[in-house]
This record gives structure tokens, C-alpha cells and sequence, in this order.
């Protein structure tokens, strides 16, 4: 069923997660994320899709009682991102996320894209510039903004806004890049860009998504899981997903009878 | 006006609602002129500055009074000119302002960024109970403690200097500005410090790239609110940075502020309406027309800061 | 076999990367601690100031602790003067500034809060009360200088002095007031009315009562500002040798109360302690440190209630 001569990019294995209240909002989820393929993670909202996106760059360490038990494996180094020894800061260098709303910094375009690097310490203009302009033109952006880019960012529309955010993210050549819904706080038009762009990035990097939105999931996605209450209830190839789910509850939530 | 509804015998609940509804008029007209007293107290302090700075100027001229270097309004030979008490009033501000501004700024992203909940909960009332603290008791301070202190560093400088006040007026401003800017650094979104982790940066990253620059109108309206204060302060530099007025921005010279001015001659006993009586008003309405600045331009841009997000 | 030789490359440029970025991360983690004490020191400084300062003063003005300090009124040497004019002066004043500002500042806030509509007018209110809270005092000491001393004729008296510093602290208890009122939930409000209470029903069984903590909080707050003002009881001429006391508020004659205490010359603590820190001898700066230790005993104590007061309403607070 899943496509075995696809190499392995990361591995979640009986990951179960707890907010600092106590609640477990993960159960022992495990899962393949293959290498420059498109996973998507569906399911009702409250079902935990985000939770766990969000422990594959350790966004939870920013929250104080968080809790990871389980692992996160990254290939080919085999390094457990989860463990105590790994520094969050770390896993989010090799990990890059967008956010459901656009959230560009109060900075120009360039400077926003440039901002990856610019934490790295990176110091040659020459190879910013470069790297600024390979990422607004991966992210579909660079012919709209190439002449302004010493424009503040928040000048933008929430569509362009977005796609700076996916810049700011390929800028560093992430090794898996998250999205988390991000085009729900988007208008159709700017959606359907969206989409485009990620088709463009699909074969070439490793993405991870999540959305609420099916028919997203069934356009854009080679993999997708279905989650609900914490649990992982189904994985396997989107097309198998969709067509031929194997459990009732995720043939009833694709078919909207359920969430 | 009442008894007549009543005898009017119309029914005796109509009367009643009557009589309830003028009664919540009265009431509604009372805190109305309760709250019309913070209208009345700016009138009434423009009012006042203004007229008896008018019979200042009738004596002296709005150009002695703004090009003479010399403010002597109690000697025999009497001049009017404002520039030596700005001239001192600036110069603490400015000693004030460059140990209160990078201290404050510091402590705010401090708080805002590094501490945790628990040091925050702890940090914030002590900064509340020293903004408490009488400003007479830090003018002690700066005379009997901090000038002898600069003294052994620097055995030149005179008792009275506005050295020793500006830092200590800078200390003293330092809750102000922190609690302030960390106001304005938390109302920054979380979302765009999310932004900022999520690409590797640390919290000092983070702090100094993203969370300060967004922050940047309420940090400068900390900053002004802050000149506003020092500019203001009274007791700490009419005790410590002498009260002879002296047109230099040495700091470690002594000089008088306007506040000191004031102070002093409101010490002495001056006949009411005397040229002198007058001159302490027209410093005082050079004052409030400095504060008053201030304080606008600080609130316009803190206005706009928290209309940002 | 080829293909597991470029997979091992590749596992072995990422190892090489990932070491890289280890000691990039390093390096900012040192930045992250350097600055976090240099912040640290920051907000220390005004705590260590404070102490400083506090047991400064508790040292120099050590040998006056004692109840004569208290029960002496001013005098020429320093070793005998004492603080009793003082002390009662102040009690008097915080008296008149407490009657004077509470009723008015809570009224205000009701008004602004429950009853302003929300146009020009009550913008202009508003922004009175803000810029009026960054007026500094001692321009508060020539309005009252101007008005009451003069214009109303009230002279150099306890009243004037208590109406100066009533005005002063007037937006902090507006402001406390506003506060805590908007704390209160308007399902309570729509209760109230529900079973037919008026405005001023809701207001005064309601509103007031829920709100009361809050607004003792900042009224705390705003009378320990006043006791240790200093500025403006100076600029209204507030005399610094006293060496009586003004009449006592209580008789023993019917009607038991008197008014003559309200014209009466008096001084203050802050401004015996300033008296006694102009004078060049070293005698009279040990009263100042003495007088200056229990000025800061008494606001740190007040302030400390108001804010241990806040600190509790805001646990308790159900809705």
C-alpha cells in the first residue's frame, strides 16, 4: 500500500503529548513522513492535528509544562528531535513552519525573508541577496514584490502576506517544512495560490500539512493521515484515503457525515 | 413641581415613577459635575498660569524673557531671562534620561521576554512600590549619599550639582519606563514571536529583532512620558542641584531647574502680586507648556501602538 | 549498493551541518545568558537603590528613634526638635484630602464608566483626566497658590493644602475607580435591571459594592502619594516652624466637633524633612533621615496593602 522505495525524511513513533494542564492531547501516534513528499493531516477540529504538528520543530518548548513522551526520528541521522539532549532551537533550524495566519515581522520584505539567514549569523549581502530572491521566487512572490522589497511587510495583502511567511520559511532550505492550515484565514483567490505554490514545492521538499479543508488535502497531499481525539485512525496514500478508506469512522468524516 | 403631578391625582404609580425618574436626573447630573471636575482642574490651571503670567509680561518682555541669560527676578538689579532654569532643567532631564533609558529598556525586555511568570509576579509590585517612593526621600539621597559618593571619583565636584540629581531622577524613572515598555512589548502579538522561534532564533534574537522593533511606538512613548517626568520633578533637584540659576550644560556644575526656582521662592514669603509672586508663574506656565508637549506627543503615540494590532 | 554509498554521504554531510549549527547555537545561547543578566542587573537597580536608600536613612537617623521625636515640636537645636506638628499636620491633611477626593473621584468614575455617553464629550473628559495624571505637582501647588490661597481667600491652611492634594490624586482614583468597575460583568447589570431596578439602584447596590476592593486599592495608592508630596504643600507657602497645633478637631462641648482646625497654619512630614535638609548643619540632617525613614516605612506599608489588597481581589474574583 504505502510506497517503500520512497526514502524515509522523519518517523514519529508512539509519540503521546500532554499540555502543562495535564491533558493528553496525543496517543501513542506513529507515522512515516517520506522524503520531498506531501503529508497531509486531516480531522475535527480539537482532534489534535495541530498538537502534533507543532512537536515536529518543538514549538511547545516556547510554553512552560509541556510535555513530549515518545520520539520524533529524523533521517538519514537518526536523531530523536524529542530528546532532552536536543536543543529546540536546533530542531527548528532543520524545521521550518508557516502559521495558519500570516505573521510577518514589523520589517520590509527583504527583511523578512532575510530573516532566517540573519539568525544564522549569515553576514554576506551577496548571499542573502541571492537566497531572498531563490525564495520569493520559490514562493511565487518575487514578481510581485521585486520592486519594493524595502516595502514594509504588513503593506501587503493577507494572500501575499502568506506566501512571504512560506518565503521566510524556504529561505533557509529547510530539511521538512510544517504548515498549519495555512490558508484558513485566507480568501479563495489567495487559497487557491496557495495550493499552486505548494503543488510547485511538491517532489522537491519535504511538507507536512494540516487542514481542515478536505478537498485542500485531496489536491495537494501524496500522503494523509486522519486523526481524531489524539489518536491516529488511519494513514496511507491520499488517493487510498479518499477512495477506499479501510475504517468506517474516517470513511464517515471524508464523506462529511461526521466533524 | 412635584406636589402639583401629585394632587394632579393622576394614579399614584405614575407619580411614583415620576418623582423616580427626576430623582436618577439628579443623580445622573451630580456625577456628571464630579466628573466635569477633571475638565474644570485643566481650565482652571491654564487660567491661572495664564493670568499671572500676563502681569509678568506686562513688565517684562516675551523677548528679555527668552533671550536674556540672566534670571535674577529678586536682586536689585533684576533680569528676566528663562534660558539659565531651561538650561538646568534640560540638563538633569538628560543625565536622568541616559541612565533611565538604556536601564529601563533593558529591564522591560527583561521582563517582557526572559523572566519567568514567577519573577514577573515578583518583579512588577516591587517596581509599583518604588514608583511609591517620596521623591523628598531620594533628594536625600542624592545630597547626603550619591554626591559624596562622586566626590571620592571626582573630588572637584561642588555639593550642589546636577550630576548627582539627574542620576538619581534617572533611577527613579527607571519602573516607569520599564513598566511601560513592557506594556507595549506584550501587547506584541505571540504569534509573531512564534514566527521568529520557528526559524531558529533564540529569545535575545527574538527579543532584539522582532519583539523590540514592533514595540517601537510604545517604547518611545515610554521615553517620552519619562522626559515629561524628569522635566517635572521637583524635590530631588530643588535638594540636590543647588538652587542658583546657571546657564551651563555641565552637569557637574550646580543649577537651578525651574521646579527649584519655584520651590525657592515659594519658601521665601513674597508679597502676592509682586513682580517676583508673578515670575514664579511664568516659569511655571513654561513648565506645563514643556509637560503638556510631552505628554501629548506620548499619548498620540501610544495611541497608536495599541491600535496596531 | 551505489545508491547506499550516496545515502551514507548524505547522512554524513547532514552530521557535518548539524555539528555546525551546534556551536552557531551555542554561541547564541551564551549571547541569551549574557544579556539575560545584564537584564537582571537592570531591574535590580532600582531595588538596590531602595534599599540602599532606605537603610541609609534608618542608619543616619538611628538616634532619633525614640517616642520624644514624636512628642517634640520644632526647635532651633537639633537634638530636641521633633516631629509632633508634623505628624498631627499630616494626619489633618490626608483627613481633608480623603473627603475631597474619594467622593468626587468615585462619583467620576461612575459617571464616565455607567452613565457618559460615548461621544465628544465624554473624550474630553477623558482626556483631562489622562493629561491631568502628567501635570507635575508642583504646577498643582500654583493652581492652589493662584486659587484657593488667593482667589478663594482659604489662606495658608490645612484645607487648602488637603483640596491641592485631593485634586492631585483625583485620576489615580478615577482611574482606580474606572478599573475596577469594568471588572464587573454586565450579566450582573442586566440582573439587576432584570427585576426592575433603576440605573442608580444597579449603580449604587451593585456596581459600587462588587467594584469596592478595587477602588480602595487605588485609593490606597493615591493617599500615599499624597502623604509624601512635597512640591506643591511648599509652593502654597505652607509654613516649616510650627510650634503649636492647630485646634482640635473634637471638643468636649456640644456639638463636640470644630472646624477652626481647617484654617489653621500647619507643616507636613515631607516638608519638615526638607526644612531640616536645607539647614547646612549635620545636626539637623540626622531629623531629616529619621523623618525620611518613617515617611517611606509608612507609603512602602500603604502601598504594599494596596497592592497585597489587588493581588487578593484578583484571586477571588469568580466570574
Amino acid at each position: 500500500m504505502v510506497n517503500t522505495s520512497t526514502p524515509l525524511k522523519a518517523e514519529a513513533k508512539n509519540l503521546n503529548f500532554y499540555y502543562s494542564n495535564g491533558h493528553l492531547a496525543l496517543k501513542s501516534v506513529s507515522m512515516p513522513i517520506y522524503e520531498n513528499k506531501i503529508t497531509a493531516l486531516i480531522g475535527p477540529s480539537g482532534c489534535g492535528k495541530s498538537t502534533f504538528l507543532r512537536c515536529f520543530n518543538r514549538m511547545h518548548d516556547l510554553y512552560p509544562g509541556n510535555k513530549y513522551d515518545g520520539q520524533i526520528v529524523m533521517h538519514p541521522d537518526n536523531t530523536n528531535i524529542l530528546a532532552d539532549g536536543v536543543d529546540p532551537i536546533e530542531v527548528r533550524m532543520r524545521i521550518s513552519m508557516v502559521f495558519q495566519k500570516p505573521n510577518p515581522f514589523p520589517k520590509t520584505i527583504f527583511e523578512n525573508v532575510a530573516y532566517g539567514l540573519r539568525v544564522r549569523d549569515e553576514k554576506n549581502n551577496r548571499v542573502v541577496a541571492d537566497k531572498v530572491e531563490e525564495a520569493l521566487k520559490g514562493a511565487s512572490l518575487w514578481n510581485e514584490v521585486k520592486d519594493r522589497l524595502n516595502d514594509l511587510a504588513f503593506n501587503l495583502s493577507g494572500g501575499q502576506q502568506q506566501r512571504l511567511c512560506i518565503a521566510r520559511a524556504l529561505a533557509t532550505d529547510p530539511e521538512i517544512m510544517l504548515f498549519d492550515e495555512p490558508t484558513s484565514a485566507l480568501d479563495p483567490i489567495a487559497t487557491a495560490n496557495i495550493e499552486e505554490l505548494m503543488n510547485e514545492l511538491r517532489g522537491k521538499l519535504t511538507i507536512l500539512v494540516v487542514t481542515h479543508n478536505m478537498q485542500q488535502a485531496a489536491r495537494i497531499s501524496d500522503y494523509t493521515a486522519y486523526m481524531y481525539l489524539g489518536e491516529m485512525m488511519e494513514y496511507g496514500d491520499t488517493d487510498t484515503i479518499f477512495t477506499r478508506p479501510v475504517r468506517k469512522e474516517t470513511e464517515d468524516y471524508i464523506t462529511g457525515k461526521f466533524g | 413641581m412635584l406636589n402639583n403631578i401629585t394632587e394632579l391625582a393622576i394614579s399614584p404609580r405614575l407619580a411614583k415613577n415620576i418623582r423616580r425618574n427626576v430623582k436618577e436626573r439628579v443623580i445622573e447630573l451630580i456625577l456628571m459635575l464630579a466628573a466635569l471636575s477633571a475638565v474644570f482642574t485643566t481650565f482652571a490651571i491654564v487660567a491661572i498660569l495664564l493670568y499671572e503670567s500676563f502681569g509678568f509680561f506686562e513688565t517684562v518682555s516675551l523677548i528679555d524673557f527668552f533671550t536674556d541669560t540672566q534670571w535674577t527676578p529678586l536682586f536689585e538689579d533684576a533680569h528676566y531671562g528663562i534660558m539659565p532654569l531651561i538650561a538646568g532643567t534640560l540638563t538633569t532631564s538628560l543625565v536622568a534620561l541616559a541612565v533611565a533609558m538604556p536601564v529601563g529598556t533593558i529591564a522591560a525586555i527583561y521582563l517582557s521576554e526572559f523572566a519567568s511568570h514567577k519573577t514577573r509576579e515578583i518583579t512588577k509590585p516591587i517596581l509599583e512600590l518604588l514608583v511609591g517612593v517620596p521623591t523628598i526621600a531620594f533628594g536625600y539621597f542624592a545630597l547626603l549619599f550619591v554626591t559624596p559618593l562622586l566626590q571620592i571619583i571626582y573630588p572637584d565636584l561642588p555639593g550642589f550639582n546636577m550630576l548627582s540629581a539627574g542620576l538619581v531622577m534617572g533611577v527613579m524613572i527607571v519602573p516607569y519606563i520599564a513598566s511601560v515598555a513592557e506594556d507595549a512589548m506584550r501587547a506584541v502579538p505571540m504569534s509573531m514571536r512564534e514566527g521568529s522561534y520557528a526559524m531558529g532564533a533564540t529569545r535575545f534574537q527574538t527579543a532584539l529583532r522582532v519583539v523590540t522593533p514592533a514595540a517601537t511606538s510604545g517604547i518611545v512613548a515610554a521615553y517620552i512620558l519619562a522626559i515629561s517626568r524628569a522635566v517635572g520633578e521637583t524635590m530631588v533637584v530643588a535638594v540636590a542641584a543647588g538652587q542658583q540659576p546657571n546657564l551651563t550644560f555641565d552637569p557637574t556644575e550646580g543649577a537651578a531647574t525651574i521646579t527649584a526656582y519655584i520651590v525657592q521662592v515659594a519658601m521665601g514669603d513674597l508679597p502676592h502680586a509682586s513682580i517676583g509672586y508673578q515670575s514664579i508663574f511664568a516659569a511655571g506656565l513654561v513648565l506645563f507648556v514643556m509637560t503638556l508637549a510631552f505628554n501629548i506627543i506620548g499619548y498620540v503615540v501610544r495611541k497608536k501602538f495599541r491600535e496596531q494590532y | 549498493m551505489q545508491a547506499q554509498d550516496t545515502q551514507s554521504n548524505k547522512k554524513a554531510s547532514v552530521l557535518a551541518d548539524l555539528e555546525a549549527v551546534r556551536s552557531m547555537i551555542r554561541r547564541h545561547k551564551f549571547n541569551d545568558l549574557v544579556f539575560a543578566s545584564i537584564g537582571l542587573v537592570a531591574l535590580m537597580i532600582g531595588l538596590l537603590t531602595l534599599l540602599t536608600l532606605f537603610i541609609d536613612l534608618v542608619m543616619d537617623g538611628y538616634p532619633r528613634f525614640n517616642m520624644q521625636f514624636f512628642s517634640d515640636f520644632p526647635s532651633r537645636r537639633a537634638g530636641s526638635a521633633g516631629l509632633l506638628s508634623a505628624w498631627v499636620g499630616s494626619v489633618l491633611v490626608m483627613a481633608v484630602t480623603f473627603l475631597a477626593a474619594v467622593p468626587v473621584g468615585v462619583a467620576a468614575g461612575l459617571y464616565l464608566e455607567e452613565y457618559a455617553p460615548k461621544n465628544w464629550f465624554s473624550d474630553l473628559i477623558e482626556i483631562n483626566v489622562s493629561n491631568l495624571a502628567g501635570v507635575p505637582s508642583i504646577i498643582y501647588g500654583l493652581l492652589a497658590l493662584g486659587l484657593f490661597v488667593y482667589g478663594l481667600d482659604l489662606g495658608q491652611s490645612i484645607l487648602t493644602a488637603g483640596l491641592t492634594l485631593g485634586l492631585l490624586i483625583l485620576p489615580t482614583v478615577i482611574v482606580s475607580t474606572r478599573e475596577a468597575i469594568r471588572g464587573i460583568p454586565v450579566a450582573i447589570r442586566e440582573a439587576a435591571y432584570a427585576v426592575g431596578a433603576t440605573k442608580w439602584q444597579v449603580v449604587s447596590d451593585h456596581v459600587v459594592k462588587y467594584s469596592q476592593g478595587g477602588i480602595l486599592t487605588g485609593v490606597i495608592i493615591g493617599m500615599s502619594r499624597a502623604i509624601g508630596e512635597t512640591a506643591p504643600i511648599i509652593t502654597i507657602g505652607a509654613l516649616t516652624f510650627i510650634a503649636f497645633l492647630p485646634p482640635s478637631p473634637v471638643t468636649d462641648v456640644a456639638p463636640y466637633l470644630n472646624f477652626e482646625w481647617l484654617s489653621s497654619g500647619f507643616t507636613v512630614l515631607p516638608i519638615q524633612m526638607f526644612n531640616w535638609l536645607s539647614r547646612p548643619d549635620h545636626a539637623f540632617h540626622i531629623n531629616a533621615a529619621a523623618t525620611g525613614a518613617i515617611i517611606i516605612l509608612v507609603t512602602l506599608l500603604m502601598n504594599g496593602t494596596a497592592i497585597y489588597l489587588r493581588y487578593k481581589i484578583r484571586k477571588n474574583i469568580k466570574w
